[in-house]
């Protein structure tokens, strides 16, 4: 399965066109931190920008350090959350490696899915949304499709 | 946040008070330019000087800000040290953006802080600290040590001022996120009267997006015009700096202190050698995927051995007329490092290379000598003026410090007023003609921006007076709206009419569509009335001399024509304004 991938992000002009496109169609939300993708200037605008994203980490640290079973692991890398059964504890965010998950101010979780639709909003061809493995996926009964937020 | 009236942040300094007011205004003023004066009216000491603790310093953003491509720029409003007047300075950076996600419309300060401080707001807090240890500080040092200060980085603003400001000259800008400006009219001056070294905006909330489908629908139509079409190209290609061989060939580029208009050596300054050579990548204001700003760089040995560091500089047309072909400086990263100096001291960068244009002349014509320049000023001297912008940040003697005050106040002081590129302020970079020289004179921002006087005058000869009045009357009214939302003025080719009635409607904001003609014709009339009220009077405004000595590819300015535009023009803002 595809997955979002950043690998030109030396083009990256700070625009936050990718973040304010996953918080309006994925979350339906105003926002430049709500979303599964989130651009951060590295010490200053003259150091250029990093993108904080999830890696499609497989098996994810974020699925294990869930309580609830809200995160599952995605076919091919990342994960699916089901919000219903998030109790907003941060446990996710904690464990991520990356810093990938944003917790809002009620401690609601943000993470990529992986539907790429960020990818068309940057001006600067810095995202992809590519078949890309990290090594062997477990087929389990818990991998799911991706493609949209379970709420 | 979609909300029928304001969220309004006042921050006392002297008092440490703050208080957030919801105030109505939103179907009459819209927000941003109207906001701003709106907000100037209810809180603003019209009779008392620029300086007075109690005077505001107003940001204000707009309806549609964060929702839109390029509804990324703030309206900043204050009484003026440059003429003791109402003004407004717009700038963008993230500061739009992050005020609106720290969920406020406008943030009014006043007052005066006990000493130098910088204020910090965000959805969750709002909070004052000392920082006394950064003033005198440039604004590399300040923005380095600010930024390890505060958390948010790449979702806040920090607007911040110079040494210029703390001193409170006039040509002070306020500087946002490195490499954008509330540049003109002495706003980083204001900062500096209220020992405010830094404003931290941090926008941390998110609110939920309008009900149904016509915002996304909306959004993406906005989005491919300004991506798709070549409609914006101009920006996403050379940027502004494109517009220097452009003048340059039609004779109305200001060179050395417009004593000419073209010149065959400005080929080592146009947009496309700057590309060619010292242009190193883009950047974007947050919410604008064309990503206009220009960052070049220059490097700079230090010591015998080769050993060197480099800067990154951003460049527009502005900045590279005013200390490139104003001054003679033919070479781009001689302009870079020009503009590097007035940048590490919180200058505009406009005004200096203007005022140092004059100050070049003058002292060849021998008004002035070396004992009050301090360094041999010579057109294309680009070591001269390096030490020249310094001094006249830092006010290094009597005539640095007059001339820091604005040209003209120089010229009165050791004459050469004949020669003073001033309309309103130091001119901007278009000698297209007389509707331009009229238009940057009398608008209200003395601004290139304020209205298209720059294209009007590329348009076939023989138009009355009164043809010229009414464009520049109508074209400011559209313009008015579009800063009230607040968009970036380069996108005024897609913000048309009907698509800003659609983007209002689809965030809910029916009313403002429904009645755009009305409302910005209130805003135009309410910002003159205040402009008027602090004390403007369009016929104590000159346009100098030498403004009616060049020769463009139309030939000579037409003096009568000038004067009867000036007239005619300063008539009709009395009349608008009541």
């Amino acid at each position: 399965m595809k997955i979002l991938t950043t690998p030109r992000m030396e083009r990256c002009i700070g625009c936050h066109s990718c973040s304010l496109a996953c918080a309006r169609l994925i979350h339906k939300r105003l926002s430049w931190d709500a979303a599964g993708i989130r651009i951060r200037s590295s010490g200053g605008l003259s150091t250029g920008f990093e993108a904080r994203t999830c890696f499609a980490c497989d098996p994810a640290p974020c699925v294990m350090a869930c309580p609830t079973g809200a995160y599952s692991q995605r076919k091919g890398g990342g994960v699916v959350v089901r919000k219903k059964l998030c109790i907003r504890c941060g446990d996710c965010a904690k464990a991520c490696p990356v810093d990938a998950i944003y917790l809002d101010a009620s401690g609601e979780p943000f993470v990529c899915i992986h539907c790429g639709r960020c990818v068309p909003f940057c001006p600067h061809d810095c995202l992809e949304h590519t078949e890309f493995s990290r090594g062997a996926a477990p087929e389990g009964e818990e991998a799911a499709a991706a493609g949209e937020v379970e709420s | 946040m979609i909300r029928d009236h304001f969220k309004v942040l006042t921050v006392d300094l002297s008092t440490g008070q703050r208080t957030i007011a919801d105030i109505d205004g939103r179907d009459t003023v819209a927000g941003g330019s109207g906001l701003a004066a709106m907000l100037f009216e209810k809180y603003g000491f019209l009779g008392k000087p620029w300086n007075e603790p109690g005077q505001p310093l107003i940001f204000a953003i707009g309806p549609l800000t964060g929702y839109f491509p390029l509804m990324s720029k703030t309206v900043c409003a204050f009484k003026s040290p440059y003429h003791d007047q109402y003004a407004e300075s717009h700038g963008g950076g993230r500061s739009a953006l992050s005020l609106r996600f720290a969920d406020f419309d406008a943030l009014v300060i006043i007052g005066k802080a006990a000493s130098p401080s910088a204020l910090i707001v965000g959805s969750r807090q709002i909070e004052m600290k000392d920082v006394h240890y950064l003033w005198g500080t440039d604004l590399q040092v300040a923005g380095k040590v600010l930024r390890r200060m505060f958390p948010g980085g790449g979702h806040r603003t920090i607007l911040r001022i110079g040494p210029a400001g703390e001193r409170q000259s006039p040509m002070a800008c306020i500087t946002a996120d490195t490499y954008r400006h509330f540049g003109r009219l002495g706003g980083g001056a204001v900062m500096g009267s209220k020992n405010l070294k830094a404003i931290m905006i941090h926008g941390d909330a998110s609110f939920p997006l309008p009900a149904g489908n016509d915002y996304v629908k909306v959004f993406d139509k906005v989005h491919a015009d300004m991506t798709d079409t070549d409609m914006m190209s101009k920006y996403h290609n050379l940027g502004t700096p494109g517009n220097v061989a452009v003048m340059n060939d039609l004779k109305a580029l200001p060179i050395r202190n417009l004593q000419a208009t073209a010149d065959p050596a400005t080929a080592g300054i146009t947009g496309e050698r700057f590309a060619e050579v010292a242009l190193l990548r883009n950047a974007a204001c947050a919410g604008c995927p064309v990503g206009c700003i220009h960052i070049g760089f220059v490097r700079e040995r230090f010591q015998k051995e080769n050993r060197y560091l480099y800067r990154q500089i951003s460049y527009d047309h502005e900045l590279i007329f005013a200390v490139g072909s104003m001054l003679g400086v033919m070479d781009c990263f001689e302009v870079l490092k020009l503009i590097d100096v007035a940048e590490k001291m919180g200058l505009d960068v406009m005004s200096p290379g203007v005022a140092l244009a004059w100050a070049t002349e003058a002292l060849a014509k021998g008004f002035i000598t070396e004992k009050e320049t301090l360094v041999p000023l010579a057109f294309g001297n680009s070591s001269s003026y390096q030490a020249a912008i310094e001094h006249l940040a830092l006010g290094t003697n009597e005539f640095y410090q007059i001339l820091s005050q604005g040209t003209m106040k120089a010229a009165e002081q050791y004459r050469g007023g004949d020669f003073a590129c001033v309309l309103g302020q130091e001119m901007a970079g278009y000698a297209t003609g007389e509707t331009f020289f009229v238009s940057q004179a009398l608008g209200l921002r003395h601004s290139h921006l304020d209205a298209g006087g720059y294209s009007y005058d590329q348009k076939p000869k023989g138009k009355t007076a009164e043809d010229a009045v009414k464009f520049l009357v109508r074209d400011e009214k559209g313009r008015v709206f579009l800063t009230s939302m607040v968009s970036c003025l380069f996108a005024r080719g897609v913000y048309t009419d009907e698509t800003l009635g659609n983007c209002l409607k689809s965030v809910g904001y029916a009313k403002l569509a429904d009645d755009m003609e009305k409302i910005s014709g209130d805003i135009q009339r309410l910002r003159w009335k205040l402009r008027i009220r602090t004390g403007y009077r369009p016929e104590n405004v000159s346009i100098p001399k030498r403004f009616a000595e060049i020769t463009t590819w139309k030939g000579q300015i037409d003096k009568t024509f000038l004067n009867e535009l000036k007239e005619a023009y300063g008539k009709s803002i009395m009349s608008m304004a009541g």
